[in-house]
C-alpha cells in the first residue's frame, strides 16, 4: 500500500513518527550534554564567590583558587554551623516548606518570600590560615527581576569588601548599573552596623556627605534608578538582619579571634 | 520549478534579497543581541546554522510532510534544531548564552527560518535548500555584525571586548554614547543601512501603494 501523505492515517503517522525521532534527539543531546553544563554552572558560581572576595582575575584557574575558599552552612534561625551535604541547594530549599520558613510582609523587605534554614557562607583565609572575608549569598527583588549575588564581609563580620550580581534583569545603563565597578567600589569599606549595633548600611538618594555622621553606613544611589538602589539597600538589610545571616554574623562579631577559629574549624 | 544558480542561491540574500533590509524580517533579534559583536556573531551563527539545515531536513522530508500540519510539521523540526543549538552554546560557552539568553530559544519563532522552510525548502531539492538557508542566514549575519561593530565601538568605545577607544571611566578621552546601547539605535542603524542598500540598487525601493495626494494649498488648486 502506498503511503498517501494526505489521508487522515498517513498525516496522524507522519505527525508520530516526527514527534519521536525529534523527541529523541532532543532528549539526547540534553542528557548527554548536562554533565558538562553543570560543571560550567558550578565554574560559574565559584568565580563570582571568588570575585566577590576580591580573589578573581581572568588568568587564575577558578577552580584551584576555590579550593582555598571553605564552604560551610549555617543554620539562620540560630546562626550554629551545621553539616550538610555539599550539594545542598538554598534556593531549592528556600521553595521547600518542610526546609524554610514563611516570611511576614512587615519582615520580608527584600520580597524573597522564604527563607530557608539552612544558609551557604564561604569563607576564604589568608596564606596563614586567617579569616579573611565572609562570603554570603545573597538575592533580593529590584525593579524588574530578582537580583541574585554576594556579599562579602571582612573579618570582623561588620565591614563590606564587595558586593557583585552575577544575575539581574534590571534596566541596562540603569538599573543594570549595579553592575558598574565605580559603583561596587562604593560599598568597599563600608560598615553593616551603626554605633548601637543596628544594622544601619542602606543606599542614599544622590551622594553620601562623607563628613555627615553615620557617612560609613550610607552608600551612594544610581541616578535614575532609584527602585533597583532601594532593592539593592533592601537586600543587604534584610541578609545581614535577623532574618538572614544576622545570629551567623552576631556570633563571628561576638568571639573572639581566636575562639572564632576554634568554632569554624 | 525554477532553476537556481547556485551561487545565486548563495549570494542573493546577501545584498539582492537580504532578510533584513528588503524583507525586514528578524528585526527584533537584530535589535536585542547587538549591543556587542562577540553575542551578535554567536546569534548570527546559531540562526545560520538553523536555517541551513531546518531547510535541509524540510526538503528532505517535503514529499512526505501531509499538507494540512505542514507548518506545524516545520515547527517542530525548527525547534528540535534550536534546543539542539541552545543546549551546545549552554555547555560549551556558557558565558555567551548567558548573555543571549531567551533569543536563542527565540530562534524558533525567528520569521526568516520559517520563511525560508516555507518559500523555498518546501519546493526545491536538499542542496539547494541548504544552500539558500545557508545565503539567508549570512543575509541577518552580516547585518548583525555590522550593527554590532558600530554600536559596540561608539556604545562601549570596544570591539570584540578589546577596548578601542579609551573610555573616560578608565582614564581616556571617550564619552560612550549610551543611545547604542539601548534598541532604538539598532533601528535608526537598520533605518540607515536599508537607505544606503537602496540607494545603491534603486531596484530595491517598493513601489508607493497609494499615491499621496496632490497638495491641498488653495494656490495649487487653481
Amino acid at each position: 500500500m502506498a503511503f498517501d501523505k494526505d489521508s487522515i492515517g498517513g498525516t496522524l503517522a507522519a505527525a508520530l513518527v516526527l514527534c519521536i525521532v525529534c523527541g529523541v534527539v532532543v532528549s539526547t543531546a540534553a542528557v548527554a550534554l548536562r554533565p558538562q553544563q553543570e560543571a560550567n554552572r558550578i565554574l560559574d558560581r565559584q568565580s563570582n564567590v571568588l570575585r566577590a572576595a576580591g580573589r578573581y582575575s581572568p588568568e587564575i584557574d577558578i577552580a584551584a583558587e576555590f579550593e582555598k575558599i571553605e564552604h560551610r552552612f549555617v543554620d539562620l534561625r540560630t546562626g550554629e554551623e551545621v553539616e550538610m551535604p555539599a550539594d545542598y541547594d538554598q534556593q531549592g530549599a528556600a521553595s521547600d516548606p518542610e526546609q524554610s520558613t514563611l516570611l511576614t510582609q512587615s519582615e520580608d523587605i527584600a520580597r524573597v518570600r522564604r527563607v530557608p534554614h539552612v544558609g551557604e557562607v564561604y569563607l576564604a583565609r589568608d596564606e596563614q590560615g586567617e579569616l579573611e572575608s565572609i562570603i554570603l549569598p545573597v538575592h533580593g527583588y529590584g525593579l524588574w527581576s530578582t537580583m541574585y549575588g554576594f556579599l562579602s564581609l571582612e573579618a570582623d563580620a561588620n565591614t563590606i569588601a564587595g558586593l557583585v550580581f552575577y544575575e539581574h534583569g534590571e534596566t541596562p545603563g540603569l538599573g543594570g548599573e549595579i553592575d558598574n565597578p565605580r559603583w561596587r567600589q562604593l560599598w568597599q569599606g563600608k560598615q553593616l552596623l551603626n554605633d548601637e549595633g543596628e544594622v544601619a548600611i542602606q543606599v542614599v538618594k544622590g551622594s553620601v556627605d562623607e563628613r555627615a555622621p553615620g557617612a560609613e553606613t550610607r552608600v551612594d544611589g544610581l541616578s535614575g534608578a532609584t527602585l533597583t538602589s532601594v532593592g539593592v539597600s533592601n537586600m543587604v538589610r534584610f541578609w545581614v538582619g535577623e532574618n538572614g545571616f544576622g545570629p551567623f554574623l552576631e556570633r563571628l562579631r561576638e568571639s573572639s579571634s581566636a575562639a572564632l577559629d576554634q568554632g569554624v574549624r | 520549478m525554477a532553476e537556481y544558480k547556485t551561487k545565486d542561491i548563495l549570494f542573493q540574500p546577501i545584498f539582492n534579497n537580504n532578510p533584513i533590509a528588503l524583507q525586514i524580517l528578524g528585526i527584533c533579534s537584530a535589535l536585542a543581541v547587538t549591543t556587542q559583536v562577540s553575542t551578535a556573531l554567536t546569534m548570527a551563527i546559531a540562526l545560520t546554522t538553523v536555517t541551513a539545515f531546518s531547510s535541509l531536513f524540510i526538503s528532505i522530508l517535503r514529499n512526505q510532510i501531509p499538507n494540512s500540519i505542514r507548518m506545524i510539521v516545520q515547527v517542530v523540526i525548527i525547534a528540535s534544531l534550536v534546543i539542539l543549538v541552545d543546549q551546545f552554546l549552554r555547555a560549551f560557552s556558557y558565558e555567551l548564552s548567558r548573555q543571549l539568553s531567551v533569543f536563542i530559544g527565540l530562534i524558533i519563532t525567528n520569521c526568516i527560518v520559517m520563511g525560508r522552510a516555507e518559500a523555498f525548502a518546501m519546493s526545491n531539492p536538499p542542496v539547494p535548500a541548504f544552500i539558500d538557508g545557508v545565503g539567508n542566514g549570512l543575509g541577518y549575519s552580516l547585518i548583525l555584525v555590522i550593527l554590532g561593530i558600530v554600536r559596540e565601538l561608539f556604545g562601549s568605545g570596544s570591539l570584540l571586548g578589546y577596548q578601542v577607544l579609551p573610555v573616560i571611566s578608565a582614564g581616556g578621552w571617550y564619552q560612550p554614547n549610551g543611545i547604542f546601547l539601548l534598541p532604538p539605535s539598532a533601528f535608526f542603524l537598520i533605518g540607515l543601512i536599508i537607505w544606503g542598500l537602496r540607494a545603491w540598487k534603486p531596484q530595491q525601493v517598493e513601489q508607493d501603494q497609494f499615491s499621496i495626494a496632490p497638495n491641498s494649498r488653495t494656490s495649487d488648486l487653481y
